[in-house]
């Protein structure tokens, strides 16, 4: 921190407690304690690219806020993950052990997060995941502490894609899916939604995160006679697959919906033609004509050089939310029950989105899903732009929440395929 | 649903025609330099970048070729020259360094590019698809199998029919025994090092243009290389052009029809010859 600031806020508050402006003193020592926030994301590794914007985002809203929040200073230690469980767990210890930090934030791969979500399950430090998105981790196995601001549950999102992909009459789809958690969650939340409609899954492909070439698998699925094709992959594996399912000539022969991370920017920014008309579900789109929305690409675009992806906004928008708690408190989190009930119970105002997010009863946020088709701007670049909204969808989408965590969490065997 | 067509065996034959332009200059370097060349996956990955952003600035495809193969070339002209002088003959040593200089092209890279992927522009006349066989195939990915093609002939014609090539395959046999001839073998080593490198080059560009360009692309190809090599037998041209196609193949074969032992079908049959035939397929004891 600015040793200068700091020297300054003090004695501000010092003053201000002297002379009796504050009625309470306790007031005036938290006025003077910075608030230190342990971020944590994979700043090197396979996804560095996308831990780099989580970095951004949650910067961003700090910058905006003067580094400072209900008049104490913040303080952001930033520590690489690296994208491993063994490091995040690491990282996570000396953020709470030896930089005492108030609260952890961060990480993006589901198995990083997992890591750290079991290391604070013991000890209580409030863990907000923004972008980790594991079902069980507001499921079956929810940690009061850990709390997902401005995140999402995997299989929620791609839920409104396959009603809307029955209301264009598809009845056969295959799914290609990567070969992990993430994956297998994403896909299932599709396949369940669309199978209990009346559609028909023709097969389910699962890649091993980085395949380099993706041939073998879009060979099958030109000869599947779908509909259809829904494709869960992110990152690199996005990008490739798109680049060649467009060089196999499938695009425009057979459509692709895609789950969010498929089309977010961190993927399509440096891609052509070859991700035009893509569909896919998500609760940001950064091509929405909401005036909110479009104040943060603006600023995002003009900060960072690059239009906002789902990383960057979920880490400002996780952060506005925390740093709205924080008011509410008059900048008091030292009772960690307190400040997990009021998170808990809050809702999120002002943010990008537009409309305000409040949680289920279980800690997992509540959206407005769009449908969102890739579409060039009128910068000539590729964005999402909502063409549906669902209103209001949860993680259980319309399933009694009893009754859905009584079956079993999904996988690659259980993907709640109705036959 | 899993069977095997027309397609799948093309996807494998273009998938290995790559393989096999990077894998050459590996085994090129593996077999003359008896260096491990860790760096190999890093120079093919750097060499991508480098013909990503000059085909993209120029707008030409051969240009952005060119321009990757001089600047890996050059960079491997460094390592010899700049850093592996200083510990030739120390395997151990060699392949460290090897390994160092690989992080470093892969941060500089990070750095310079980011870590977005990229995809190489390919010209208009090699987009779209063609039709064989009833179903239609990518232009590009035929054009990779002919450069393939060719980029075999080519270095079996340099190898058998000129004095470099003479001089490259005597020095694979024995180096010590063609420098006792009166050759400059040091010349004959870095020629040789420039060649493997801008093979890796060639083939970032060329493979950055449908496997596309990002961060850890380079272990990737690295591994598959390796794996050619070794059931290849390392110098020999004949056993990289074998390994690769079989590599290539197996890949394909894995992925459609034991999708859950997609690497085991590479990497077991590896194993097996290695167990059987120590020096690979068409590797000869020296």
């Amino acid at each position: 921190m600015d040793r200068r600031k700091f020297l300054h806020n003090t004695g501000l508050a010092l003053t201000a407690t002297a002379t009796g402006m504050l009625a309470a003193p306790r007031i005036g020592f938290a006025q003077a304690k910075p608030i230190r926030i342990g971020l944590m994301a994979p700043l090197s590794g396979v996804v560095a690219a996308g831990g780099k914007e989580i970095v951004e985002g949650f910067n961003m809203l700090w910058e905006e806020k003067g580094n400072a929040i209900a008049g104490r200073p913040v303080e952001v230690i930033v520590e690489d993950d690296a994208g491993n469980p063994d490091t995040a767990l690491q990282k996570a210890r000396r953020l709470v052990e030896q930089a005492n930090v108030d609260f952890l934030f961060g990480n993006l791969l589901a198995n990083t997060g997992l890591a750290v979500a079991n290391y604070v399950k013991g000890n209580g430090v409030p863990y907000f995941i923004p972008v980790i998105a594991a079902d069980d981790l507001t499921q079956r196995e929810s940690v009061r502490n850990v709390i997902r601001v401005a995140g999402y549950t995997a299989s929620q999102m791609p839920r409104p894609l396959a009603d809307w992909a029955l209301k264009q009459g598809y009845k056969r789809i295959a799914t290609i899916a990567q070969d992990y958690t993430f994956g297998h969650e994403q896909c299932a939340g599709f396949a369940q939604v669309f199978t209990e409609g009346g559609g028909e899954i023709a097969g389910q492909l699962w890649n091993p995160l980085n395949t380099a070439d993706f041939s073998p698998y879009i060979g099958q699925l030109a000869s599947m006679n779908v509909d259809a094709v829904f494709a869960m992959e992110l990152g690199a594996d996005a990008a490739r697959f798109m680049k060649q399912y467009s060089d196999f000539g499938l695009k425009g022969q057979i459509p692709l919906l895609g789950a969010q991370n498929f089309t977010d920017q961190s993927v399509i920014r440096t891609l052509g033609e070859e991700c035009d008309g893509i569909v896919s579900s998500a609760h940001f789109a950064e091509g929405s004509d909401n005036p909110e929305t479009q104040a943060f690409v603006k600023a995002y675009s003009a900060k960072y050089g690059k239009m906002p992806s789902l990383y960057g906004f979920s880490h400002y928008s996780g952060a506005l939310w925390v740093g709205q708690v924080i008011e509410q408190l008059k900048g008091d989190i030292s009772d960690r029950e307190v400040f997990i009930d009021a998170v808990l119970k809050s809702e999120l105002a002002n943010s990008p989105l537009g409309r305000p997010v409040r949680f289920d009863d279980y800690g997992n946020p509540i959206y407005d899903v769009y449908i969102r088709k890739v579409v060039k701007n009128a910068d000539g670049k590729y964005w999402n732009v909502p063409i549906e909204t669902y209103p209001a969808v949860s993680q259980f989408w319309t399933y009694d929440p009893k009754e859905y965590l009584a079956k079993p969490p999904f996988s690659r065997e259980n993907q709640g395929i109705q036959k | 649903m899993a069977s095997l067509n027309l397609v799948q065996i093309l996807n494998g034959l273009t998938f290995a025609a790559l393989l096999f332009i990077v894998a050459s200059g590996f085994t090129l370097i593996f077999g003359l330099l008896r260096i491990v060349n860790l760096a190999h996956g890093a120079l093919y990955l750097f060499g991508g970048y480098v013909g990503y952003t000059v085909s993209g600035m120029s707008g030409s495809f051969a240009l952005g070729i060119l321009a990757s193969m001089l600047a890996v070339a050059c960079l491997g002209l460094f390592i010899d020259q700049g850093l592996l002088r200083f510990v030739r003959g120390f395997v151990l040593r060699e392949v460290l360094l090897t390994l160092g200089v690989a992080f470093v092209l892969n941060d500089l890279a990070l750095v310079i590019w980011g870590g977005d992927t990229f995809s190489v522009e390919v010209p208009a006349i090699l987009r779209g698809a063609v039709h064989i066989g009833g179903t239609f195939y990518p232009k590009y990915r035929l054009f990779v199998l002919v450069l393939g093609i060719f980029t075999f002939i080519g270095l079996w014609l340099l190898l058998n029919r000129t004095r470099l090539g003479a001089l490259i395959r005597a020095g694979v046999d024995d180096a010590e025994m063609v420098e006792a001839m009166g050759i400059n073998i040091r010349r004959v080593f870095l020629a040789t090092s420039m060649l493997g490198a801008s093979l890796a080059g060639l083939g970032g560009t060329v493979g950055g243009a449908f496997l596309t360009l990002y961060p850890t692309a380079d272990s990737e190809i690295l591994v598959f290389s390796l794996a050619i090599v070794i059931i290849g037998g390392s110098g020999s041209l004949v056993g990289a052009a074998v390994g690769a196609l079989l590599v290539g193949l197996l890949n394909t074969i894995g992925q459609v029809m034991f999708p859950e032992l997609a690497y085991f079908v590479i990497f077991g049959p590896m194993a097996a010859i290695l167990a059987f035939r120590p020096l690979g397929l068409f590797g000869r004891a020296t």
